[in-house]
């Protein structure tokens, strides 16, 4: 308050000092002087405190105070003071000087004073709050000048375009906050046909977060040209941004590398939110380890591939998402985005399902307190795609179920997908043949892949085409291209030169006309496949 | 429902026979060698195996008779098999085990080849 006080004396004592002669409303007053320089005065000050305890002109010569404002009143030459009082707050001074005819002022003088003062008080008032009003004016504009200023940058920056890619849908969707915020997403083409996936969000908002914006976005492209691997495309950005970033600031940054031809992304992570994918088998977190940029020179990146299937989708997004809050200061939070992506139906569009569930959580009439950026890529489900993979027809499920993994289940495995079978009438050679590399391939799964856990389930599925039958067996271990094994061989197993063990890919592998194995971060798929005869479909 | 692993031990003459009963896997290993240690231990030059009563061999069992015919060939024995069933004489020619483990149907051809080998 003491502030906005000490402007007001100032104000006034300068309008005061440049037009005397408006003070000329009485005869008397022709004898009011300029006062130069301006007096301020400090909240501290005791005459602060005596002038709002005594309204009143007041002859400054008598008074006996320690006061500053009074020795440079004083000093000013000022003689005679009149407080300016409003709603019972002091809001100037009416300073005079000596008459010109060198007498005391009169107690008609005083009273005068005193009177114009009482009027005067309220325009002065009037006055004060206009000027207020105008500054505050100026800072608003000032303000939103700026903000315009770092939404150009903005929108300017981010992609004019969705890209175009056979077989995918890619989608994104930007609402900046009233303060602008650091946002940003890109996508960049790379060579043979590869795209690059950008989200970012920068600290700070406005100019300055939009300044570093537009530096990293061009940074991530110059990048991303020269180098191939997504931990490498962030750790040179990371040391480029890092010596110029202002100090606080920082970048966090998803950087994924999809190749649209085979579902391959690569990606690795500065810190940003973990985005969230959608397969078959549940709602799965695309975790990478990696610090923000900008904050220390020579990190490295985690780097992490998966292969996204028909039918997947993944959502990029900010923290302006996942940070919102509800009428009740409830947050968005990860569970409930999470278990939104998996409650998502498909065929309806990601983006808009998400927008309409941010919108009910946060009500009408939400204030976003920070940009919110989605970006979405789905590798449509086509069924020409999934006929052209298996080459032989459209495929339709005869049965599926799950095993735990525990020892022995292989049998039980092996006899219901040959019960799921029997009216195919397979001749029983090439029904023994598939039952036995069922069993094996269960025994890998139950083994290698799920480590024996009896709680993780090997699941089963039985599918049938008008050509083929497949067998395809899902462990949780994660897929790892088959390594390339030594062959069994008889003779050096029997010189004990190699293991008597290592059969069980070996007869698979012989006693099916194709083996498939395929899988995600999380599951390992083999998929067993049956030429049919004419007759047996 | 498998039958679990069993085995015995006959004798022909000189000529021991190790019958295999139920599902031949990794559990059946110590009772698999201790047969055939009992079955060996008047140092015969033939040991016949019977599978007539065997209903499953998964890829550890394969193995194990792997180690059975590694531990023959050692001391110059020869292993015979008999009642394999046609997709296991299958498995057995795939791995290859048929070029070292002459086949028969029955424990009558078994005991003829057998006695020739003996003889020889």
């Amino acid at each position: 308050m003491m502030k906005d006080s000490r402007n007001w004396w100032q104000v006034l004592l300068r309008r005061g000092s440049r037009e005397p002669q408006s003070a000329a409303v009485a005869p008397t007053l022709n004898a009011l002087s300029v006062v130069e320089p301006m007096v301020e005065m400090i909240e501290s000050d005791p005459l602060l405190l005596y002038f709002q305890h005594s309204p009143g002109a007041l002859d400054i010569e008598t008074l006996q105070l320690d006061s500053p404002a009074l020795r440079q009143l004083r000093a000013s030459g000022v003689k005679l003071v009149v407080p300016l009082m409003s709603q019972g707050e002091l809001i100037g001074l009416l300073n005079l000087g000596p008459r010109l005819s060198e007498q005391d002022y009169s107690s008609d003088d005083r009273a005068l004073l005193n009177t114009l003062a009482t009027q005067a008080s309220p325009a002065v008032r009037v006055a004060q709050l206009v000027q207020q009003q105008q500054v505050e004016t100026q800072q608003r504009e000032r303000l939103e000048q700026e903000l315009r200023v770092a939404r150009l940058i903005q929108q300017t920056l981010l992609p004019k375009a969705l890209p175009s890619l056979d077989g995918w849908n890619v989608n994104a969707f930007y609402q900046p906050a009233r303060a602008v915020g650091g946002d940003f997403y890109d996508f960049i083409d790379l060579p043979d046909g590869r795209i690059a996936f950008v989200i970012g969000d920068v600290t700070d908002k406005g100019v300055p977060a939009a300044l570093v914006m537009a530096t990293i976005r061009a940074i991530l492209r110059t990048s991303a040209q020269r180098l191939i691997t997504p931990s490498a495309v962030l750790e040179q950005a990371n040391d480029l941004l890092h010596p110029d970033i202002p100090p606080k600031m920082f970048v966090t940054c998803l950087y994924a590398v999809l190749e649209p031809a085979t579902g391959r992304l690569l990606f690795a992570n500065a810190g940003h939110d973990v985005p969230y994918r959608r397969t078959d088998g549940g709602v799965l977190e695309l975790r990478a380890r990696g610090m923000p940029l900008g904050l220390m020179p020579g990190m490295s990146y985690e780097e992490k591939e998966i292969t996204m299937g028909s039918g997947e989708s993944i959502l990029f997004y900010s923290d302006g998402l996942v940070e919102a809050h509800d009428t009740e200061r409830q947050m968005f939070g990860f569970p409930r985005l999470q278990a939104l992506m998996q409650q998502w139906d498909e065929r309806t569009d990601l983006i808009a399902y998400m927008r309409d569930q941010l919108e009910s959580f946060t009500g009408v009439g939400w204030e976003q307190e920070d940009d919110v950026t989605l970006m979405t890529l789905e590798r449509v489900c086509d069924v020409a795609q999934e006929e052209s993979m298996h080459a032989n027809g459209t495929w339709r499920t005869i049965k599926t179920f799950s095993v735990p993994s525990q020892t022995g289940n292989e049998r039980a495995v092996m006899e219901n997908v040959a019960e799921a079978l029997a009216s195919f009438n397979l001749p029983q050679a090439r029904m023994e043949r598939l039952k036995t590399a069922v069993a094996e391939a269960t025994m890998n799964a139950i083994e290698h892949g799920n480590q024996n856990r009896a709680e993780l389930p090997v699941d089963v599925a039985v599918l049938a085409s008008d050509h083929q039958l497949a067998v395809r067996i899902t462990d949780q271990g994660g897929h790892t291209p088959i390594a390339a094994k030594e062959e069994p061989n008889l003779e050096a197993k029997l010189e004990g030169l190699q293991s008597p063990r290592g059969w069980g890919l070996f007869l698979i592998k012989n006693l099916v006309d194709e083996l498939r194995v395929g899988g995600d971060e999380q599951h390992h798929v083999v998929e067993l496949l049956v030429n049919l005869e004419e007759g047996q479909s | 429902m498998s039958k679990p692993f069993s085995v015995s031990v006959r004798h022909f003459d000189h000529t021991p026979v190790i019958d295999l009963h139920g599902e031949i896997n990794s559990l059946a290993d110590d009772d698999l060698n201790e047969a055939y240690v009992r079955a060996v231990q008047a140092d015969p030059s033939v040991v016949m195996l019977n599978f007539s009563d065997v209903d499953y061999i998964n890829s550890k069992g394969i193995a194990l008779i792997v180690g059975l015919l590694a531990q023959a060939r050692k001391k110059g024995r020869k292993l015979i098999t008999y009642g394999l069933s046609p997709h296991y004489v299958e498995i057995f020619n795939i791995t290859r085990l048929s070029d070292f483990m002459h086949n028969f149907e029955n424990e009558q051809e078994a005991l003829g080849a057998a006695t020739v080998e003996v003889k020889a």
